[in-house]
């Protein structure tokens, strides 16, 4: 009961935080009548958490409050308009417009692209102004006497270095 | 809503339809991984060392070795 009242509690602030990601409003004149709940009062409905605690309207014109008593009977009797009417009181958006895509992938993608090619800026002016000279052995001659050394003693002679190269003519195997 | 045009959907079972579903192929590819490894990986690796070793000559591998300057104990 206390982790469904701070859920509810995470869910509002955070629902704050979607509406104002959200685009253009459904239309419908019983909505635009109606007092709409404000971005911190009422979290909207998301995938995880369907149902909302307080409906979306809850200042009701005349006509909407008909409407409420009107549903508090047969829903058979209900036109069409008027059950997207209630849905509309009841809820900001409908499963669709909840979980349309956006667009945010591109500013991400974007966002990391930079700061990926900012930290290769970073890195080439550290490597010519501050690393240090390269030690004597990462010359080409060194590293080829090495490479030869480790021929000579066969390492890894099944699967490995040694086993590439060819010791009769003396290159690496085909 | 116009009642007769969709189908009524699945209404129970879903964890369970979810959980046969992710099972199974979990199953499957696990084993496949496995087999995969086994014949590529284990079979191969096997085989490159029978292979080495079936007509391995020892001493004169120490020979080359011992020519080509790598040994401290001796020239």
């Amino acid at each position: 009961m206390f982790s469904r009242a701070a859920r509810s509690w995470v869910l509002r602030t955070t629902g704050g935080g979607l509406g104002t990601r959200g685009t253009h409003s459904p239309g419908g004149s019983a909505r635009s009548q109606g007092k709409m709940a404000s971005y911190y009062t009422n979290h909207y409905a998301q995938r995880s958490y369907p149902m909302p605690d307080e409906p979306y309207c809850t200042e009701l014109t005349a006509e909407q409050q008909a409407l409420k008593e009107k549903e508090k009977g047969s829903w058979a009797q209900l036109s069409q308009e008027e059950k997207v009417a209630l849905y509309r009181l009841q809820f900001r958006e409908s499963f669709a417009e909840m979980n349309r895509r956006s667009s945010e992938w591109k500013t991400v993608m974007g966002c990391v692209f930079f700061f990926i090619g900012l930290t290769g800026l970073l890195i080439w002016w550290q490597r010519v102004y501050v690393f240090p000279e390269k030690p004597v052995t990462l010359t080409d001659e060194r590293k080829a006497q090495q490479l030869q050394r480790l021929l000579d003693m066969k390492s890894n002679p099944v699967q490995g270095l040694a086993s590439r190269w060819d010791y009769e003519r003396k290159e690496w195997k085909k | 809503m116009a009642s007769g045009a969709l189908a009524k959907p699945q209404m129970r079972g879903l964890l369970a339809k979810r959980l046969r579903f992710h099972i199974v192929g979990a199953f499957i590819v696990a084993v496949g991984v496995a087999c995969a490894y086994k014949f590529g990986v284990a079979e191969q690796r096997k085989k490159a060392y029978a292979d080495f070793y079936r007509n391995y000559d020892s001493m004169k591998d120490f020979e080359e070795m011992r020519r080509a300057g790598i040994f401290q104990s001796t020239k």
